[in-house]
């Protein structure tokens, strides 16, 4: 029924721009580097031993393809549309971050690059990007918020565990923001020989595109699982959204499939109607940080506002470029989550279907719990389950009130 | 003839003096470097994430807008400038999101209207000029581009095509205030530079003493000065003024009299 006239799935063009978003607003001396990663990318692209390589390793090394789950006890619960999940929780590290990190060394090897460095918030993209250092070998250098380096010991610890060294970020509001700040400064002083594996859909272009083409295998698995085991397509896909990689990497493959709508969850935090939330897409505006121009929090000049979620890998001031596109286009729609309704989703799925979520899906089963019940009982919600939450019991012992 | 041509275009090199708007007394610290000889001032608009900056400058951004400094204030340091120095060039630089966020014709607009000559925006390079450079042109204010070591031959016409004022050359690809780059790669790199270009050439990143100053000068047109001024700025606060005079005294002697010296 599509053609490539009216397609969701073609963008960016070929400047990086998705709309009038996307991008490559960088500093002149990376844009030199920007260019090559997006030639070398594009050779990897159609190289069938890139894919294969990397195909093996998600299968054999990550655990893919993840299942996916048809949830009864949540089904029941909430009354209305069948629930499924996408299991990347039980990706190895935990979440959908390995997958990119995957994708993102193998290029960087191919193209003989000798050092690693990525910016983590929650520790999650952190630990994937030491776990691909580790396994082949590369050093690796994270930069993360003095703050996050409080709340996130553990995941610290399996940083250093993993061989990592593990950089406070004290610029700043100390949080994911200022760790890619200070990313995007040490990749600018050591070009020669550094990658930097950015773990979100955001950034200058390729990365957009690029961390997306990486995370979709999720989508394409999900896609030809639910034709296999219901011969339709689900009516509903639910997400939730930092950058925003995992729900494009759901998404995506199904943009296309005009019955499947689509919902993105933002965090809400304390409300829209302060200042302490995440929701770059309902509660900002558009602007340029990070090397794209996409929507951010900010203030009427243009300076960037400290987000605020109980969900340190939401926490971040701006969203990947292609949702600032798909909100505008209307093919997406975008919600919000207050962190007191993804405490509730979070205990929801621990009690319902003996599965601990992390707190940054815990914000997608709390808009699954508000919608599922509003729907048809044949027809199905389908949600990324994108990460577990051990990482998370400490911060929900705090706000339910346990000592642990 | 533009300030910025008209500067550039004296016989002696020429000492472009940065400082971050709203870190000190703002119009106190530009009297001082005038005063002391600065030909040309690059006035920092600050912002919350500037991420081609090293410890001194963030620090000043950090400072400047937590004494509340806005865009207004930025703009009206610069209309202030205007009315004491008609004739020396102010250069505006900063990042992309506080100059777009009211839209690229109003920033335009408003500086033009301040008596701004020039706008270095870190973070829009060539390939995304459209953001900026259309508006600034339309109002007669130069887009001032960047070009770095890792800018090859095969890049360099796309960053000259739209450059007007005078090109930067950033010596070290790094940030801002850190390590300074070995003599002889900068006069390798102006050397080609000038083949292909008429605009002047200044070099800024990681100058801080007179003798560094001097020996750029004997080859660039421009020798530019930022996170040492910014340090004094810091360090000093309200009692800055005398500190910068006495350093952009030094290094404006160094950069003046630089040919001078090899003629000698």
């Amino acid at each position: 029924m599509n053609t490539h006239l009216n397609s969701f799935r073609t963008q960016p063009d070929d400047r990086g721009h998705f709309g009038q978003f996307g991008g490559r607003y960088v500093a002149e001396t990376l844009m030199p580097l920007v260019l090559d990663l997006e030639r070398e990318y594009r050779k990897a692209q159609v190289d069938p031993a890139f894919q294969a390589q990397f195909d093996d390793l998600l299968e054999h090394y990550v655990g893919r393809p993840s299942p996916l789950y048809f949830a009864p006890r949540i089904t029941e619960e909430l009354g209305g549309a069948q629930v499924w999940f996408k299991r990347d929780e039980l990706n190895h590290t935990g979440a959908h971050k390995i997958n990119n990190c995957i994708g993102q060394i193998l290029l960087a090897m191919r193209m003989g690059k000798t050092r690693i460095i990525a910016e983590t918030g929650a520790g999650q993209h952190g630990v994937a990007t030491a776990t691909v250092c580790a396994r082949f070998g590369l050093p690796c250098v994270i930069y993360m918020g003095a703050e996050d380096v409080k709340r996130q010991a553990p995941n610290v610890f399996r940083m250093k565990l993993l061989g990592a060294e593990v950089i406070p970020v004290t610029s700043g509001g100390a949080t994911l923001k200022d760790a890619m700040n200070e990313g995007l400064r040490d990749w600018v002083a050591n070009v020669h020989d550094t990658f930097y594996i950015i773990g979100t859909a955001a950034g200058p272009h390729p990365y957009p595109e690029m961390v997306r083409n990486f995370q979709s295998v999720i989508g394409k698995e999900a896609r030809a699982q639910m034709l296999s085991r219901t011969g339709r397509l689900p009516d509903l896909l639910v997400a939730c959204i930092g950058g925003g990689s995992n729900a494009l990497g759901l998404f995506h493959p199904f943009l296309d499939d005009p019955s499947v709508k689509m919902l993105g969850v933002e965090a809400a935090g304390h409300g829209l109607d302060g200042d302490q939330h995440a929701a770059s897409l309902l509660g900002g505006s558009p602007g340029v940080l990070h090397g794209n121009r996409t929507y951010l929090l900010q203030d009427e000049d243009g300076q960037i506002t400290e987000g605020h979620s109980i969900s340190a890998g939401l926490d971040y001031p701006g969203i990947g470029p292609e949702h600032a596109w798909l909100k505008e286009s209307g093919r997406v729609d975008y919600t919000a989550v207050t962190d007191d309704e993804a405490l509730e989703g979070f205990q929801l799925l621990c009690r319902t279907e003996g599965i601990i979520p992390a707190l940054e899906p815990s914000h997608a089963i709390a808009a699954v719990a508000k919608v599922a019940p509003t729907m048809p009982k044949d027809s199905i919600v389908l949600m990324n389950l994108c990460g577990r939450g051990d990482k998370d019991i400490f911060t929900v012992a705090e706000k339910l009130g346990v000592e642990l | 003839m533009t300030r910025l041509s008209t500067t550039f275009a004296a016989p002696r090199p020429s000492l472009v003096c940065f400082i971050t708007a709203g870190d000190g007394d703002t119009a106190a610290n530009l009297d001082a470097l005038v005063e002391a000889g600065a030909d040309v001032i690059e006035l920092g608009m600050p912002f919350t994430d500037p991420m081609a900056d090293g410890p001194a400058i963030q620090s000043a951004n950090l400072r400047s807008l937590g004494a509340g400094t806005t865009t207004a204030d930025v703009l009206r340091y610069a209309t202030e400038f205007r009315a004491r120095y008609p004739d020396v060039p102010l250069v505006l630089m900063g990042y992309a999101n506080p100059m777009v966020r009211r839209g690229p014709e109003w920033f335009a607009e408003a500086a033009a209207a301040a008596g701004v000559d020039g706008v270095i925006c870190v973070d829009i390079p060539p390939e995304e000029d459209d953001a900026l450079g259309p508006a600034l042109r339309a109002k007669g204010i130069a887009p001032i581009r960047l070009a770095t070591p890792t800018t090859d031959a095969a890049r360099l016409p796309q960053v000259l095509a739209g450059s007007e004022g005078f090109l930067y050359y950033v010596s070290v690809a790094g940030i801002t205030g850190k390590q300074q780059a070995v003599q002889a790669s900068i006069e390798e790199a102006v050397a080609r530079l000038k083949q292909s270009t008429d605009l002047p050439i200044a070099v800024g990143f990681g100058v801080r003493t007179p003798e560094q100053a001097a020996a750029i000068a004997k080859v660039a047109d421009g020798v530019v000065v930022g996170s040492a001024l910014v340090e004094i700025c810091g360090e000093y606060g309200a009692a800055a003024p005398a500190k910068l005079r006495e350093l952009t005294a030094a290094l404006a002697q160094a950069v003046h009299s630089a040919r001078q010296e090899q003629v000698a």
